[in-house]
């Protein structure tokens, strides 16, 4: 099993420079914008992404060339590059930006050119400071360079970027919150309907977002042909993708690889297996809000598909790997305790289901727990997510509620026996 | 206090880059933050008629973000990330040794204002887990021992400017991924170092 480098193989190639515009240049960089100005077709490009089959890499997986047809007409639109990535486990997009932003800059100028865009943003969490900065030099060598502002090449295309800084919410990943975000106010998603970004977006304008991984892939896209890229990975995961390693292996890190491979041969081949070789007990095979896979389940592959069928999802493509000493009851905590901290408060199945979640694991983990809690777990999990099915009901307006309960079903559906031994086994007699 | 002038032309500055004055509200906060070390009542009312909205309405907003402080920090924020991957690599033994050497809890600030700590939810560096920002510089790796020595350094160097390469250098050890591109710009403040809302900077070397 190799790497295959579409996305990050300029970085690898001038590990000390490649975030420099000339060093870029020189290497086949903008050669996709020049192609697609001196073609001069917005449809061409858009069909490009079409065939390329290229699923949304923030989580959700939608198609991007479909989110393109979408937008609507208007004036004023605008393209919001998602550059939250606070997904515990996921850090493919901090080194996308941090060593090749030139690549990103050059997808956002060829997804404004197809889609008659004006200002994009790209909006950064705000504990990636440096990669922003990285982000922010790079615009302003573009600008230098006529790749950004009015007229960019001599030709009658226009485009602003801005960097734009969070400040500390996981909640702005989610689209419409980040919107709100953008906008000034506090990131509360927006129900949809009505507000569907390609319809009412940013200032209530048609407006794309979409990850920073996936308008990345653009150029290449462009450069090689959508048909090439579909050539790449599985039918429903075409292309390469990053997937964030980390956990208890021995060499945590980003790999690029065609999807299609499983998580056992992931691991073993670029995890370079389990620390102190001990045994893997369990994954997490998409960022925190996707429930575990056991250690008997490695044979599974790495697609959308093939991991929603299986009873997760690939979400950000972070796995996160717990070998057998580990404490899944702690575990369990520290992800409840992440949506507990990040709910929005919007919702009240979210906002008090999640402390309550919070409060009973702690409660577990602290050696005070009652075997009601089990029954209790449950029942508030219910009550976020009814009937605990996958993909999961909604009682919310966005997913971050039902996140909360996929490692909690994960304990009960996999490792009850891990719950069971931290509760006291005779019922107390009331005196 | 009210925002002197240098201030005001940078919120102006912040203001231009967007259609809508209120989009500026984010950054602003941060000015507000360098300048104080915390979200000061006065710099609501400032910021209220920079954007055009009320008191509340920024209000509402600083406090929904976590980077924003109602309280004032010290000069160095340590935030020890405890997300799954750096909970499972042992960040509770980088917590303790934080609580040990500052002798804080969460959220606190000691008496000369030197350190605010505080435990965070994930910063994106689960490869290099566990990880501590120092006034949003990440760094990646770390030991119980180098953790102390960190805080040791910055006790009695108290440099300046925090770069994330130079704490890597210094106290990390396994990173996210290869980091190769050498840098020198940081922060001086407990707000991140961006060049856009004007904190990012340089380090003499």
């Amino acid at each position: 099993m190799k790497e295959t480098l579409l996305l990050t193989k300029h970085m690898r190639a001038f590990p000390e420079n490649s975030h420099n515009i000339e060093v870029y240049e020189k290497n086949n960089g903008y050669s996709a914008l020049k192609k697609v100005l001196k073609e001069d077709n917005p449809e061409n490009v858009i069909n490009e992404i079409k065939d390329s089959n290229i699923r949304g890499r923030g989580g959700a997986g939608f198609p991007t060339g479909v989110k393109w047809g979408f937008l609507a007409e208007d004036e004023d639109r605008y393209l919001v590059i998602n550059g939250d990535e606070s997904e515990p486990g996921t850090f493919k997009d901090r080194i996308l930006l941090e060593r090749d932003p030139h690549q990103l800059i050059e997808g956002v100028i060829i997804t404004c050119f197809a889609s008659n865009i004006k200002k994009a943003f790209i909006y950064i969490r705000g504990e990636y400071a440096k990669p922003a900065r990285r982000v922010q030099e790079a615009v302003e060598q573009a600008y230098e360079k006529g790749y950004l502002g009015d007229n960019i090449l001599g030709t009658n295309l226009s485009l602003d970027i801005v960097v734009h800084l969070g400040a500390g919410a996981y909640i702005c990943g989610e689209e419409t919150a980040l919107l709100n975000s953008l906008e000034g106010k506090r990131g509360e998603p927006r129900l949809k309907p009505p507000y569907f970004p390609a319809v009412m977006g940013l200032y209530n304008k048609p407006t794309l977002v979409n990850n920073v991984e996936t308008i990345s892939s653009v150029p290449w896209i462009i450069n090689n042909s959508g048909k090439e890229y579909a050539k790449l990975g599985v039918e429903g995961s075409t292309g390469t993708r990053i997937f964030s390693l980390s956990g208890h292996v021995r060499t945590p890190g980003n790999f690029e690889i065609e999807m299609g491979k499983s998580f056992g041969e992931f691991v073993d081949t670029f995890g370079n297996g389990i620390k102190d070789d001990k045994k893997l007990k369990a994954y997490i095979p998409g960022g925190a809000s996707a429930p575990w896979f056991t250690g008997d389940q490695l044979d599974i592959k790495m697609t959308i598909d093939d991991v929603a069928n299986a009873g997760s999802m690939l979400g950000s493509g972070a796995v996160v790997v717990m070998d057998e000493d580990t404490n899944l009851v702690y575990a369990a905590k520290s992800i409840v305790s992440f949506f507990a901290h990040e709910s929005c408060g919007q919702c009240t199945p979210c906002r008090e289901g999640t402390t309550w979640l919070e409060m009973i694991l702690e409660r577990i983990a602290s050696g005070r727990g009652r075997l009601s809690d089990i029954s209790l777990l449950v029942d508030v999990c219910d009550n976020i997510s009814p009937g605990l099915s996958w993909p999961p009901k909604m009682t919310t307006i966005c997913p971050l509620g039902p996140s909360a309960v996929s490692p909690i079903t994960s304990l009960l559906d996999n490792f009850s026996d891990e719950l069971m031994k931290m509760l006291p086994t005779k019922i107390p007699i009331a005196q | 206090m009210s925002w002197d002038n240098e201030l005001l032309e940078r919120a102006h500055k912040i203001i231009e880059l967007y259609p809508q004055k209120r989009s500026a509200l984010g950054p602003l906060l941060y000015l507000a933050q360098e300048k104080d070390g915390f979200i000061s009542d006065d710099s609501i009312v400032e910021i209220s008629n920079l954007v055009d909205i009320t008191e509340v309405q920024v209000k509402s907003v600083s406090s929904f973000y976590s980077m924003y402080k109602e309280e004032q920090t010290g000069t160095y924020l340590l935030s020890v990330c405890k997300s799954i991957s750096c909970e499972i690599n042992d960040s509770r033994s980088v917590i303790n040794s934080v609580k040990e050497f500052t002798g804080l809890e969460n959220y606190e600030t000691d008496q000369d204002k030197l350190f605010t700590f505080e435990e965070v939810e994930c910063i994106g560096a689960c490869g290099g887990a566990p990880a501590v920002q120092v006034n949003y510089e990440t760094v990646e790796g770390l030991t119980p021992e180098k953790t102390i020595e960190m805080c040791e350094w910055l006790k009695n160097d108290k440099p300046e400017i925090i770069v994330a390469d130079q704490l890597q250098n210094k106290f990390g050890g396994t990173k996210s991924f290869d980091w190769a591109i050498e840098d020198n710009t940081g922060s001086a403040y407990t707000v991140p170092g961006f060049q856009n809302i004007g904190t990012a900077k340089e380090k003499d070397n």
